[in-house]
């Protein structure tokens, strides 16, 4: 087991899945920390429950049973709409896809989250400025998802998922469809979120070079972790 | 503001979904619109038939007639304040096709009778002292371009012959629901040439309209009247305008039932296409709305997305639809003013029309909205790829 201390704590998680009226187990008994700070990589063989487990952490998906423990707040507790609020301020999201919403430009995709604060308009473009500039897509704010390339797209919703300054950040196979050029790019941004900006990531990857830039990589295996 | 913004984008996302939809909202409201403004004038016809008059006709039948005779004896009936005999004419002018009312009506009687008739003094004049005057609703007058003083030729039906008119009068409708395409003429010549030509059938009356003093007692003097010919040779069957106007249009009540029962399938219709189309939409969106809820927000943001865009679609259209309506009821009134004097679009027809509108926005919007707002996320997510 992980040191307590960690911003994650995760233990004796199990989660399962109905098939018509078979029981499909796809995590079985997980338990591990994350430090603050840490990078890590989640690998393991398609649907060995990467995305699952990494789910449970971000909250978007219940446990079935076990607890996981995320700076402090036990997140299994919480309610829909709790989760909900507990999201929009903890943790930022990467997606294989970059999930942007077509009909916003990059400036309004990476504005999203803060419409659900209380920032005003002055400060939410404020806020919303730092984070393009970290990504390095100032120039391209008033474009949409469909004028940019892959790998601006990833950037864009990377800019979405630091935009509220949450401690952690889920990645899942944010690389997974991008060239290796951008991809590149994508983990040199992530390792300068941990560096500089002393983020957590949690990031599902099949990537080899994507792993190694993480500081600890763990292997999930049918529902098992082989490691740690 | 973010919503309001969000929801127009969408709505506008596959912009010839967007259209083919609006308009086929917009045709709808339109057809229903114009479909209730129909049925709506129908009744108010019947309901504009005077309760004062009554309808006096042969009990057998409208086709046998009544002795002039009756005329005096009606009279004198307690209650009956005037009594006007009338015949059906059914003189075609030039064409078939040219249908209008035609009537011979005793001048003085009728227009008393029929005070929703509005003619000026001299022409009211000039139609008593012409024996071959007639007197024309202002629609149909336009129609024809028939001017005061214009001979008109009718061609009989019913009574055989060429009969020659002067049009004496142009009268308006002191109401929008008045008709203004009646032609009627002196009853008198009518009969004079039925006795010159064919003896027998002068003195004869298709109709007495009988104007009573006290609306409240129309029932008991029209029982009055039918006991006073009761076992003559041609018994008598009076009852209101009204009634006489419906027995008449019992055929047409049925058409009219028929297409009050189409506008409301016309919009059910449409609410079944709006609402397969809203569900495609959100189903093609399930992902997108699963991102939105990844990032915090609740479902009822997501339910008020998908909602507000369905409504605005809906009522993007209806309010096409409602605008249209009146041009095209304006058409409908200059191109068939001889089945409808007035094609009026009624300001409670305009509101029914909104609602419709809105029930379709919202009834479509039912079911995609509770699809949207209840997916889990992990399985909206998992839709990608
Ligand atoms: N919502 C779901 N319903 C049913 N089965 C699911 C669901 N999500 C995941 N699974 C199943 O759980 C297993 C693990 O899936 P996942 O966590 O996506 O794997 P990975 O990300 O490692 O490829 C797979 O067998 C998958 O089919
Ligand atoms: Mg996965």
């Amino acid at each position: 087991m992980e040191s307590e201390t960690g911003i994650v704590t995760i233990r004796n998680v199990t989660k399962s899945y109905r098939r018509g009226s078979q029981v499909v187990p796809v995590l079985e008994d997980i338990s591990f920390g994350i430090r603050s700070g840490e990078f890590l990589a989640l690998m393991g063989p398609s649907g060995s429950g990467k995305s699952t487990l990494l789910n449970l952490i971000a909250g978007i998906d219940k446990v079935d049973s076990g607890s996981i423990s995320i700076g402090g707040c036990e997140i299994t507790t919480l309610s829909d709409s709790e989760l909900a609020g507990w999201r929009a301020v903890n943790v930022g999201f990467v997606f294989q896809f970059y999930n942007l919403i077509p009909v916003l430009t990059a400036y309004e995709n990476v504005e999203l989250p803060l419409l659900l604060t209380r920032l005003t308009r002055r400060e939410r473009r404020e806020h919303v400025e730092a984070a393009l500039d970290i990504v390095s897509l100032s120039d391209r704010m008033d474009h949409r998802p469909s004028q940019l390339s892959g790998g601006q797209q990833q950037r864009v919703a990377i800019a979405r998922a630091v935009v509220t300054d949450p401690a952690i950040l889920v990645a899942d196979e944010p690389t997974g469809d991008l060239d290796r050029v951008s991809a590149g790019e994508i983990l040199s941004l992530m390792d300068h979120l941990v560096r500089d900006f002393q983020k957590t990531i949690i990031m599902v990857t099949h990537d080899p070079r994507a792993a190694e830039k993480a500081h600890v990589i763990r292997h999930l295996e049918k529902g098992l972790l082989t490691d740690g | 503001m973010f919503m309001l913004k969000y929801i127009i984008r969408n709505a506008f996302r596959h912009k010839l979904r967007s259209l083919l939809t609006i308009t086929g909202v917009a045709i709808a409201i339109l057809a229903f619109g114009l479909l209730r403004t129909l049925v709506g004038l129908w009744y108010l016809g019947v309901e504009s038939s005077s309760s004062t008059r009554l309808v006096t006709r042969n009990a057998i039948s409208l086709v046998f007639s009544l002795p002039i005779s009756y005329k005096e004896r009606i009279r004198q009936i307690p209650g009956v304040s005037r009594v006007g005999a009338m015949n059906w004419f059914g003189g075609i002018y030039i064409s078939e096709k040219n249908f209008f009312p035609n009537f011979a009506v005793e001048p003085r009687a009728y227009l008393d009778l029929y005070p929703e008739f509005l003619l000026s003094q001299e022409e009211q004049k000039g139609f008593l002292l012409d024996r071959q005057g007639a007197v024309v609703g202002r629609k149909l007058a336009a129609k024809y371009g028939w001017k005061l003083g214009d001979r008109v030729v009718l061609k009989g039906t019913i009574f055989p012959g060429q009969w020659e008119f002067i049009v004496r009068g142009i009268y308006r409708g002191a109401q929008r629901s008045t008709d203004e395409t009646q032609f009627f003429f002196n009853w008198d010549y009518l009969n004079e040439t039925m006795r010159r030509t064919i003896p027998r059938r002068a003195d004869q009356v298709g109709i007495f309209v009988v104007g009573v003093s006290n609306p409240e007692r129309a029932a008991e003097v029209a029982q009055a009247i039918d006991s006073t010919f009761k076992n003559s040779l041609a018994e008598t069957m009076s009852e209101t305008e009204k009634a006489f106007q419906l027995s008449f249009v019992a055929m047409t009540e049925a058409i009219m039932i028929a297409i009050q029962i189409v506008s409301y399938v016309v919009i059910v219709i449409i609410m079944v296409v709006a609402a397969n189309t809203m569900a495609m939409t959100a189903r093609e969106r399930i992902s997108e709305y699963a991102t939105l809820k990844t990032l915090g927000f609740q479902w009822h943001h997501i339910a008020g997305a998908v909602f507000g865009e369905s409504l605005f679609i809906a009522i993007l259209g209806g309010s096409v639809g409602i605008l249209g309506t009146f041009p095209a009821a304006a058409v409908i009134e200059k191109e068939l003013s001889q089945f409808f004097p007035s094609f009026h679009v009624a300001t409670s027809t305009t509101l029914l029309q909104l609602a419709a509108a809105l029930i379709v926005g919202a009834s479509s919007a039912v079911f995609p909205t509770w699809r949207a707002a209840t997916i889990r996320i992990a399985d909206g997510l998992r839709r990608i790829g």
